[in-house]
């Protein structure tokens, strides 16, 4: 029991992570019908931007993270600007590719800029672990999943509830007749960016206290959170939430009870057994998009 | 309606288009009476904590035997190239040091994985190969053209096993980073286990990039061994040392070798007090008695590396120094015979180096015996020698 | 059709002539070994280019199947003593069965589905990879694969494994030509242009899209096999998924859709490291600018985009 508790434990809070990633990919996807293979790096940028601000410049922690998420949602806006809004034929593949190369670009810089050794943060709060029958929860990641929820919500309520948010929508569904209605769909692309590199580096804010970073973190970061909207359903942000969760849980439960050397093979098995029964996520809409 | 992806269009095609077809094979200049001594070294990608080191200490230990004078009259010059870890890059590189730069000896790879790779090419070839990585499969069982500096893990096993031997701890569980580096950690932790009457109750891996290892410390726990081995390279280890703190995990922790740095006390922070860890004798130097005969060897080192670089020393830039110093001895009076070389190389005897004292034969190409590890506990955020 | 095919033809003369002329000139080992390499690339993208270029279908796991051609033969050889010529069927075997099971559930994915499927795919076979080390050595990798022989000439030797791998180069151009001129093609072709009239018009698109991803696989599992012998060491690493991407930016890169393309994808991607050893620590800056500046600035890939230059050029 106490074991079962702490696998849980210890899922929620990488799964919250995963969701925290996994909400920017389907952001920019509900928005563009677009993949960034670089997000990944923008959970990096943020995470190793806060190293450098908090603890190497000194700056006071929430000056720090606002800072640190504003600069990535910078680095965004320029490369939607500078690599997506200059492709002579913005097919899917050929944006795939492009933020391929923008992924290993960011890996360069982040190596030239913070070296090749890994880096760590301190904890936010100093609050002893809480017991929970044997089992120890982090102040951390309660702070981690309220975060998470948090983010989710008032995503939502963007989308549903504002002008913009319901403009992003409309330009999401049809160019054409959001342009006729007077909405510039082309602000709304870079306002999808900038939103899903934002919470990209929320991600990596709020993933530094608890493990170490460095340059090459990204990658794998990216892929667990694109695997997350996937299971979820692409484009759905309680679909990435959720997402996420399961995917943290069972793996760490899959670490657990069965065999931590094939703990990824078995979140990918599940993955592939869902993609196969419901080919479009757990929450996932119906219609099916292809190349 | 926007001109300037049009202007772009016009212009940047063609230069593009040109630059590719420009960057050709870059030629190297070769000097004429100069060995050419070619290095292999993970300086970027995975394992770029051991090769960046490597390659400085290399042209550092290069240079000041220029300065001297060179070897037999002759300078000595270097060509490195990047392996990143990959075998395949590895393969491609040592041929173009063979075939194109036509050296007459190879140091490096770092890991090894490119090591195991390159290892046939070298022999194939009869270009003396001496790898700065740790597996013990490099050398074991013994090629002619192989040899290796780097400690083997089996001394690091055993060091650590001698040492819980000595706290009488009879059951341990292990926890290996899933690359080659944990990989063969885990081998020799299983198979020496029992000589030191020691049972391993639980094995655990997780992934070098893993975030948090909380799921397979709470499973080793669960087994109630009476210490925790974790065999890894920086990140993962450091974010074992504070899981197991936050877990209130109060059995003695072991790391590996893998890890000696200060920057995984740095990482680690105060998860890191009373961690126990085996480590080559460049770490404790000062803390050396002076009777020991590597500790003017070391603080030379270190002084040297630490004024020139302007950064404190790693713990693995003295595989590829130590390479250096074997080859330089090696290649006095071999006039560049490379068959020559290989012969001196495995005569040397009593070489003090920085990973210990070597002593070469035709049946041990790495030369190192288990002292050349101490072990040490952090305390108060630094390194105390224990006995 | 008839006078394409015999520019076609002519072509893949002109390509023969060129390699066994650089076989004679090149009489360097490294520039042969780079090339053996760039050959075994263009085996990988070619199957891979008939899948995205032709079909339309994406794979993120093309690497397994690489990595299960490389596997199973040295496995065989290694531990169970067999020769290698002797385990390159059960190779190429392996990786046609398991492309067969896969592709059925998997290929009626699409769009980013299908890439996260097989990208799945390619991480489960790869972790199994790491974790059978009883007979995979693990990470480490498995050392002392026996290297090609025929009869008492050992393959290996001077430029006789660059003749044989641009030997396979052009067997496999040929039949990808064939397959492409075929009833399949066209049928493969109609698929890509749309998946539903193609079904309308009474095109099996399930059949044909499992005939090509099954052929990709076995290219792929063909390109394994002469890595593994070549280097005679393989692990894990070569085979995950950055090789996988790898491989869809060779083909994207060199253009999709085109045979000449994939040769090109191919060797300009396994020679740009080489050049960029000299940018050192800046090499992956510029890797990923030249990527990213290529697909800005050529879309259709740098075969297409060379030639319209060239026809601009001389239309001006």
């Amino acid at each position: 029991m106490q074991e079962l508790l702490q696998y849980i434990f210890s899922g929620l809070t990488n799964g919250a992570i995963y969701a925290v990633i996994a909400l920017g990919f389907s952001i920019l996807y509900g928005a563009t019908r677009l993949i960034n293979f670089a997000h990944g790096e923008f959970v990096m940028l943020g995470a190793l931007g806060l190293i450098t601000l908090w603890q190497g410049l000194k700056i006071p922690l929430a000056i720090a993270l606002v800072l640190a998420v504003l600069g990535v949602a910078l680095i965004g806006f320029l490369f939607e600007r500078l690599a997506i809004r200059t492709v002579s034929r913005p097919e899917p593949i050929v944006l795939i590719i492009i933020t391929v190369g923008a992924s290993i670009f960011l890996r360069g810089v982040g190596m030239l800029v913070w070296g090749k050794d890994a880096h760590s943060a301190p904890a936010f709060f100093s609050f002893a672990p809480i017991d929970v029958m044997g089992a120890k929860l982090l102040a951390q990641s309660i702070w981690i999943l309220v975060v998470v929820v948090a983010l989710t919500f008032a995503l939502h309520a963007f989308f549903k509830k504002t002008l913009v948010g319901k403009a992003m929508t409309a330009a999401s569904i049809s160019k054409k007749a959001a342009w006729l209605t007077g909405i510039p769909y082309e602000w709304m692309i870079l306002l999808a960016f900038v939103l899903s590199t934002a919470t990209g580096a929320v991600a990596g804010v709020i993933i530094t206290p608890i493990t170490m970073c460095s340059y090459d973190m990204g990658t794998l970061l990216g892929l667990k959170g694109f695997c997350s909207a996937m299971l979820g359903g692409l484009g759905s942000l309680w679909g990435a939430l959720a997402g996420g969760i399961v995917l943290g849980v069972l793996e760490s439960l899959g670490a657990g009870f069965l065999s931590s050397g094939y703990k990824d093979a078995i979140a990918f098995g599940l993955l592939l057994a869902i993609l196969y029964i419901r080919p479009s996520g757990i929450f996932g809409a119906k219609d099916l998009h292809r190349f | 309606m926007r001109t300037w992806p049009t202007i772009m269009n016009r212009i940047l095609k063609p230069a593009l288009a040109g630059l590719i077809c420009l960057i050709g094979f870059t030629p190297l200049a070769i000097g004429a009476d100069a060995y050419k001594i070619g290095g292999l070294f993970s300086v970027t990608g995975r394992g770029s904590f051991l090769g960046d080191p490597e390659k400085k200490s290399m042209e550092m230990a290069i240079e000041a035997i220029n300065q001297a004078g060179g070897i037999d009259g002759k300078l000595l010059e270097t060509v490195i190239y990047d392996t990143e870890g990959d075998p395949q890059k590895a393969v491609s590189g040592i041929s173009r040091l063979i075939n194109k730069d036509e050296v007459i000896a190879i140091i490096g790879p770092s890991n090894t994985p490119p090591s195991l790779a390159v290892k046939s090419f070298a022999e194939r070839a009869g270009v003396p190969l001496i790898s700065c990585a740790a597996g013990i499969t490099i050398t074991q069982p013994v090629t002619p053209w192989t040899f290796k500096t780097a400690q083997s893990d089996a001394q690091a096993v055993s060091a650590v096993y001698a040492h819980m031997k000595g706290r009488n701890i009879k059951t341990i569980g292990i926890l290996t980073v899933a690359d080659s580096f944990g990989e063969s950690g885990k081998q020799q932790l299983l198979s020496q286990a029992p000589n030191f009457g020691i049972k391993v109750v639980c094995e655990e891996s997780f992934g070098a990039k893993d975030t948090d290892m909380t799921a397979q410390l709470t499973k080793i726990r669960k087994e109630k061994p009476e210490a925790i081995v974790c065999w890894g390279t920086n990140p993962g280890p450091a974010v074992v040392a504070k899981n197991a703190q936050q877990l209130g995990i109060d059995i003695p922790l072991y790391q590996s070798h893998g890890v000696a740095s200060p920057n995984f006390i740095k990482l680690a922070g105060d998860a890191s007090e009373g961690i126990y860890l085996p480590t080559g004798k460049i770490l404790v130097a000062g803390l050396l008695p002076e009777t020991d005969s590597q500790k003017p060897v070391l603080q030379k080192y270190i002084q040297e590396y630490e004024s020139r670089y302007q950064q404190p020393v790693s713990g693995f830039g003295g595989y590829a120094f130590d390479a250096v110093q074997l080859l330089a001895k090696a290649l006095k009076g071999a006039d560049g015979d490379r068959n020559k070389i290989r012969q001196a190389l495995e005569n040397i005897t009593g070489h003090v180096g920085i990973s210990g004292v070597f002593n070469m034969s035709e049946t041990e190409h790495n030369g190192l015996s288990p002292e050349a590890f101490v072990m040490v506990r952090i305390q108060n955020g630094t390194w105390a020698l224990e006995p | 059709m008839t006078q394409s095919s015999l520019h076609e033809t002519v072509r893949i003369g002109l390509l023969t002539g060129a390699v066994a002329a650089a076989g004679i000139l090149f009489d360097n080992a490294y520039h042969i070994q780079v090339l053996v390499f760039i050959g075994i690339n263009t085996i990988l993208t070619l199957g891979l280019n008939l899948l995205m270029g032709y079909t339309g279908q994406i794979s993120l796991g093309h690497a397994a199947f690489y990595g299960i051609g490389a596997y199973t033969s040295a496995i065989l050889t290694v531990h169970f003593q067999f020769s290698p010529w002797a385990a390159l069927f059960p190779s190429l075997g392996l990786a046609v069965l398991v492309a067969l099971i896969v592709g059925i559930p998997t290929l009626k994915l699409s769009g980013y589905y299908l890439a996260m499927g097989t990208l799945g795919f390619g991480m489960i076979v790869f972790i199994v990879f790491r974790e059978l080390d009883f007979w995979t050595g693990g990470s480490s990798g498995l050392a002392g694969i026996p290297s090609l022989k025929i009869g008492s000439v050992d393959l290996m030797s001077g430029r006789n494994f660059y003749y044989l791998v641009w030997g396979a180069v052009l067997g496999t151009l040929v039949v990808s030509r064939r397959l492409i001129e075929s009833r399949v093609g066209r049928a493969l072709r109609s698929i890509h242009g749309s998946e539903h009239a193609a079904m309308a018009i009474g095109v099996n698109t399930q059949a044909y899209k499992l005939q090509v991803f099954v052929f990709s696989a076995f290219l792929a599992a063909l390109a394994g096999f002469l890595y593994a012998h070549c280097i005679g060491f393989i692990s894990p690493g070569s085979f995950d998924f950055m090789a996988s991407v790898r491989m869809v930016t060779m083909v994207v890169i060199g253009g999709m859709a085109s045979i000449w393309g994939a040769l090109l994808g191919a060797s300009l991607l396994t020679l740009l490291p080489e050049w960029l050893h000299a940018f050192a620590d800046y090499e992956m800056i510029v890797y990923g600018l030249i990527l990213m500046l290529v697909m800005i600035f050529l879309p259709q890939g740098l075969l297409r985009g060379l030639l319209d230059i060239y026809e601009r050029s001389r239309n001006a």
